[in-house]
């Protein structure tokens, strides 16, 4: 603490500048990350991660620094974290259901479900 | 009795009261530092509204992104990354310019207080006005959210360099097609909603059998008809929506001009629901820019405040706080831009 009665903490100002590059170097990064092509390594995926991670920092970085979490009770920050937590819940939940979803589920059965029916032995005629 | 009667000037000019404190100091607080820190407690847990509002968005940009990933590597395509990229360095730096308000604020250091709002106030402009330039863009060139996405667009002499009577007799028939598909579309999956008709116990209405085509009962032949029209799978739903005789209006081209960006709806390799890319993106740029004007009028009124002395080496209250709310701005961006702008 800076020790004034209002209880805010100073941070130098060659920290801030020194953070302000690190964020647009890591924002380059971004980009230059995003052309990179994974399909050779069967990971077509991995460029979103990468994306959402160098994000993951950058918001990391502004709060430590720019918004002071870094000097501030534990419990503020808490808040924060916590807020992102809850909608990464919402977010893995609701796509949890979206990986079950079936599109031709009401028009046909699902192949799981077909593959079970095909399976059966024929239904024995009636004798009428 | 009478000592709890309201003396409406009690509060005035001698304060009521002999204790000394700062001005602003409220009543109910032990000191400066309680207020301050109480005042950033519910700064925070604002913030983490802001967070959640915000994440019902991600998570339906995250469902609409599992379904169809197709749709946004298409859309994306239309973004400029140079403008993003612009956008996200005006607010980084101007989250910076804010911080170094608060640390001069926190220094007593007026002059430099109002240099860096100033700044930051440029900042929110910039943003606003990068903004508006790729907007109105997108705008001019058709690419609107929902159904606006398959309108005839206004601004046709841009991307529709049709010379010619006929060519532009075609590109109505084919919005014309568009929209019969569309309706066509629709009307069958009311139909699948539709509850089905009771039976009809009306010996008059059953027609007499074998009267139908290829030994089929009429009877039968109603219900199969039914049958076709209610059984209809959304993928083929999903063709007849978007479908539509390809244009090649490049070959129109006025010699020497420059081709502008083809319309989504003259792009034979358009998927399905393409619209769904921008509707997504408006909302929630839309959104963010909504916060980039709030904060740009919170800061606008720090500025005044400064410029009126409220503010002091012992209160900067608001500086931190307006500060705070400007930061979120940016970490919001910060997910936005490789989401939209990188894909």
């Amino acid at each position: 603490m800076s020790g004034h009665d209002s209880g805010g903490h100073a941070v130098s100002h060659k920290m801030l500048i020194v953070t302000c590059l690190a964020l647009l170097f890591l924002t380059v990064v971004t980009v230059w990350a995003s052309k990179l092509d994974f399909n050779e390594l069967q990971l077509p995926e991995l460029n979103i991660i990468i994306a959402i991670g160098i994000a993951v920092v950058k918001v990391t970085i502004v709060g430590l620094i720019f918004m002071h979490l870094r000097w501030d009770r534990q419990f503020t920050a808490f808040i924060f974290v916590a807020s992102f937590v809850l909608v990464g819940l919402f977010i893995s939940f609701a796509m949890m259901d979206t990986k079950e979803y079936q599109p031709e589920i009401i028009q046909t059965n699902s192949e799981q479900v077909q593959q079970m029916i095909d399976a059966l032995p024929a239904a024995p005629k009636s004798e009428h | 009795m009478s000592q709890l009667e309201i003396q409406p000037d009690s509060h005035g000019t001698d304060h009521g009261h002999d204790h000394d404190h700062p001005d602003h100091l409220g009543h109910h607080w032990e000191n400066s530092k309680q207020q301050f820190e109480a005042g950033k407690l519910g700064m925070w847990l604002f913030l983490a509204t802001e967070v959640l509002l915000f994440g019902g968005l991600f998570c339906a940009y995250s469902v609409w992104r599992g379904n169809h990933p197709e749709i946004f590597q298409y859309g994306s395509q239309f973004l400029d990354t140079f403008w993003g990229a612009l956008n996200t360095g005006v607010l980084l730096i101007s989250s910076m310019t804010m911080a170094m308000a608060v640390t001069f604020a926190a220094r007593g250091n007026r002059k430099g207080i109002v240099i860096c709002l100033v700044l930051t106030l440029m900042g929110a402009a910039g943003f606003m006005i990068i903004k508006y330039i790729e907007y109105s863009h997108k705008f001019h060139e058709g690419f609107l959210p929902g159904y606006a996405f398959y309108e005839e667009p206004n601004a046709s002499h841009l991307w529709l360099p049709l010379e010619h009577e006929h060519d532009q007799d075609v590109a109505h028939a084919t919005l014309e097609t568009e929209a019969h598909n569309t309706a066509f579309a629709h009307e069958t999956i009311d139909r699948d909603e539709m509850p089905l008709p009771p039976p009809t116990a009306e010996p008059s209405v059953i027609p007499a059998a074998g009267t139908g085509p290829d030994g089929l009962t009429t009877n039968e032949l109603a219900l199969e008809t039914a049958e076709f029209a209610v059984f209809l799978p959304p993928s083929v739903i999903g063709n007849l929506e978007n479908q539509g005789p390809e244009l090649d209006f490049a070959e129109h081209h006025k010699p020497g001009e420059v081709p502008h960006l083809s319309h989504p709806l003259q792009d034979p390799d358009r998927p399905p629901n393409a619209q769904k890319f921008f509707t997504i993106y408006f909302l929630m740029t839309g959104l963010h820019g909504i916060h980039v004007i709030i904060g740009g009028v919170v800061i606008l009124w720090l500025l005044l405040l400064t410029l009126r002395g409220r503010f002091s080496k012992g209160y900067y209250t608001p500086i931190d706080l307006g500060g705070l709310y400007w930061h979120i701005v940016d970490v919001i961006w910060i997910f936005l831009f490789p989401l939209f702008y990188l894909i």
